[in-house]
């Protein structure tokens, strides 16, 4: 960064950045986390800042209970998931909400509205509301900072952890912060046992239940004072309530209007919503997915319009604020219609000679996700579900029950290295404990690799890139009860295949791994590999390579004539080319040319 | 004096740089004395698919995403992606395009044409249409890497900003041994387009 923005302490920061610098900032010791987009890059950035210990854990409970352990020893912590991590935590963070906390524990949860990277829409706010849990939701990077730093503080002066919400729009978007000193919690770390506090035996929870219903009624009271819920007097014609990116949609839309910006998203402040709805003459709330702002307002019996004008699916922005409110349609130039580029594979992706190879067996695959939940999109198109982190197995399991004997062979599981660590490994269990026979494959790319690359426990690595013991995967699946554990090198599908069609037919369950990199990890790029062309006078047109789906493979189309100048018969459609920027010389395609038309440049 | 604003969309191909050169501009508006905010989708997308940047400047920025019909400029790093995102161009908005073309996969794999009008469609969006070889200015500096500063370049004539700002902007934000080739590719990309021909409103 430059002086002159040095000098001034200011930034341009991501809202994940944000929230790890206000962490930091608030002197947060512990952080722990599962990659999930959008939140990812949160535990990433703690790398840069000395005196917190940051680590990947293999799933989001984990992490949240490795927090809370933090927080029980007397130190600041954090845990940070996306939207579908907190259901995968749910059930340390519902309890959790009854012991309250030592040093200030904050769960982020990073909400994906449009679903640009999940598999889901669903809106966490509820979770605020169902586990009693206070939720602050900032509107900005600079939010984000200010907020992570106070959520520090309300976690520990009202005994409670404390969600931070962000959604894409707030974690992905950069905007300009103020960097403040470091602090941090009043008292010294330790832990001092108080097992009315932290054993949740009946009956001390009950007793804890009674603290947490008193706990939401103080913390109703400072949503009624604190600022960060503030009313921005404008036009009294038209009263908007919002929070989060919605308020700065809003705020673009309607400039003048009168606004109500909630920045703590559980729970609600009831006196300012009246106050607010008295000052205007139409109130309308505008808030992303599920009427939460909303429901709260009505029950008050505040009349007010929200999910009848706001879509209640996707993420807003300004025009779609200002249509629904103005009911005016803003004529815009309708998109141009051209070919779809959805995300595919990578040039030399393990996972292509897997599904390539498992095609051919016609077998009913239940997928996961990963990188390989690519597979399902042509021209492989050889996935037939994917469900959420770690289903494959349980589904796979199921079905081959399902089907009785007709099912015998015709069900597998394929599973990233990562998902499998992450809730995968209590499926295999079930499919040995309760004498299944479904074959699960485990695709070793030695990362994880869909949320940009991250080390898990199988990888030998820490977040920080330092080496440490790996879990054996051969090892576990074998310790599970699984006598069939091979692995295979899925750039060669001719073997593959092999392994495939033994494994899927055997009557007992067994594991296949492939192994090989991810071909975007530095070891591998790093690496001297081959380059390979097509050579043009041997290329029928067959298209047996294009059917593999490498975006380095090209389709050159012909019309007659340009087929006849090149040599060929006028009814060639066209040829294939290897773009030599894009080939990643992992040589799956190469066997698949029946005219041995594709070979390694040599130069 | 009033600060000037405006909103950049930048499109591409995952994989193609799109994230450094949002980064490098940001840090050139501030270093301005702009507020700015940008917006951009990771994960999935990044795998070959289309992405996109939000890019907006001003003396106080609200929205972190452009309403289709207002962005002054867009910057395209394959051709097809130009015309994808052509609807967020406010009438009379400038584009500054790579030539270059990357196959999506229905098209590489013969289902599809790779649209061959992709330049009399963009022009009948706006006359501004300022087609360049990034690809070529980057491999004659023998690192294609650099394509994304070839493109930064190009479009700088239609920003705000002194030169200083972007060069500041690079060594800042890179690692000292890339920091050369790339102010050298954002020159290469400057000099793409003369200023006298270049089309304002
Ligand atoms: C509960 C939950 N947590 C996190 C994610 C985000 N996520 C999607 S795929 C994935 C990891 C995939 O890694 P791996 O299984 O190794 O497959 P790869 O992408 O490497 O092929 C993660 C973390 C999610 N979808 N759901
Ligand atoms: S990132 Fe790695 S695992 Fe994912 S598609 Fe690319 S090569 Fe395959
Ligand atoms: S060898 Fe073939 S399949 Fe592998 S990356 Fe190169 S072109 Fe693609």
């Amino acid at each position: 960064m430059s002086v002159l923005v040095k000098k001034e302490g200011i930034r341009l920061l991501s809202g994940n950045e944000a929230i790890a610098r206000g962490a930091f900032e608030a002197g947060v010791k512990v952080a722990s986390a599962y990659p999930g987009t959008p939140s990812t890059e949160i535990l990433e950035n703690f790398v840069r800042y000395e005196g917190v210990y940051a680590e990947w854990a293999p799933n989001e409970k984990v992490a949240v209970e490795v927090a809370i352990g933090a927080s029980m020893g007397g130190v600041r912590a954090l845990a940070a998931m996306k939207h579908v991590g907190v259901n995968v935590a749910a059930d340390p963070i519902f309890t959790a909400s009854y012991t309250g906390v030592r040093g200030g524990l904050v769960i982020v949860t990073a909400d994906d509205p449009e679903l640009h990277s999940s598999q889901n829409e669903q809106d966490n706010r509820h979770y605020a509301v169902a586990a009693k849990i206070p939720m602050l939701e900032p509107s900005d990077s600079f939010e984000a900072k200010e907020f992570t730093r106070l959520a520090f503080e309300l976690s520990e002066k009202y005994d409670t952890p404390v969600f931070l919400r962000t959604t894409t729009r707030i974690s992905h978007a950069k905007g300009v912060v103020r960097l403040g000193e470091p602090s941090g919690p009043a008292f010294p770390p330790g832990f001092t046992p108080d097992p009315a506090k932290w054993v949740m035996l009946p009956v001390n929870a009950k007793r804890r239940h009674v603290v947490v219903e008193e706990r939401t009624k103080a913390l109703r009271e400072f949503a009624e004072t604190w600022d960060g819920n503030r009313i921005e007097w404008g036009d009294r014609s038209l009263g908007i309530v919002t929070s989060g990116v919605s308020y700065q949609y809003v705020k673009e839309a309607f400039p003048d209007a009168s606004v109500l910006k909630i920045g703590l998203a559980w729970p609600l402040p009831e006196r300012l919503f009246r106050e607010f709805a008295a000052g205007v003459s139409r109130v309308v709330v505008v808030e992303e997915l599920d009427p939460h702002l909303e429901t709260h307002v009505k029950a008050l019996g505040i009349p007010a319009q929200g999910k009848e004008l706001i879509p209640i699916v996707g993420e807003l922005d300004p025009r779609i604020v200002r249509q629904a409110i103005t009911g005016e349609a803003i004529p815009v130039r309708a998109p141009e219609p051209v070919p779809p580029r959805p995300p595919n594979l990578c040039p030399g992706c393990p996972h292509r000679g897997l599904f390539f190879a498992l095609k051919k067996l016609k077998v009913t695959v239940t997928g996961d996700i990963g990188c390989s939940t690519l597979a399902a999109l042509p021209p492989l198109g050889a996935m037939d579900s994917c469900i959420c982190m770690g289903a494959s197995i349980g589904n796979a399991h199921g079905m081959e029950k399902a089907l009785g004997k007709d099912g015998a062979g015709k069900v597998v599981a394929v599973i990233g290295d990562s998902t499998f660590l992450h809730s995968g490994v209590t499926g295999l269990m079930n499919v040995v404990y309760n004498r299944g026979g479904s074959t699960t494959i485990l695709l070793d790319n030695d990362i994880t690799a869909m949320t940009g690359a991250q080390q898990n426990p199988a990888t030998g690595k820490t977040l920080h890139g330092e080496p440490t013991r790996r879990t054996d995967l051969p090892a576990l699946c074998r310790a599970l009860g699984v006598e069939h554990v091979y692995t295979v090198d899925p750039h060669d599908m001719k073997r593959t295949e092999e392994v495939l069609r033994r494994e899927v037919a055997r009557p007992e369950p067994s594991v296949i791994i492939t192994k090989a990199p991810c071909a975007l990890l530095p070891d591998h790029r790093r690496k001297i590999r081959p380059v390979y062309e097509v050579i043009a006078d041997l290329c029928t047109g067959c298209k047996a390579c294009s059917r593999l789906g490498c975006p380095a493979i090209e389709w050159v189309p012909f019309t007659p004539e340009e087929a006849v100048d090149a040599g060929k018969k006028a009814t060639q459609k066209g040829m294939a080319r290897i773009s030599p920027l894009l080939c990643d010389g992992c040589n799956q395609c190469p066997p698949l040319c029946k005219f041995q038309a594709i070979l390694e440049i040599k130069s | 004096m009033t600060v000037p604003k405006g909103d950049v969309f930048l499109a591409g191909v995952g994989g193609q740089g799109t994230l450094l050169a949002s980064e490098v501009l940001c840090d050139a508006f501030l270093l301005s004395g702009f507020d700015v905010k940008k917006s951009e989708v990771h994960g999935m997308a990044q795998r070959g698919g289309s992405v996109t940047t939000h890019l907006r400047f001003g003396p106080k920025v609200f929205s972190p995403l452009i309403e289709p019909g207002k962005a002054d400029l867009l910057i395209a790093f394959e051709k097809m992606e130009a015309l994808r995102f052509a609807h967020y161009l406010r009438t009379g908005g400038a584009m500054v395009v790579n030539a270059q073309e990357i196959l999506p996969p229905s098209v590489a794999t013969g289902q599809e044409r790779y649209p061959r009008d992709v330049a009399e469609r963009l022009r009948a969006v706006t006359d501004r249409l300022h087609m360049v070889d990034a690809l070529a200015a980057a491999l004659s500096m023998r690192e294609v890497r650099t394509v994304n500063i070839v493109l930064v370049g190009a479009a700088s004539h239609f920003l705000p900003l002194p030169e200083a700002a972007y060069e500041e902007a690079l060594s800042a934000r890179l690692q000292e041994k890339f920091v050369a080739v790339n102010v050298q590719a954002f020159r290469a990309g400057r000099a793409l387009l003369q200023p006298l021909t270049v089309k304002r409103h």
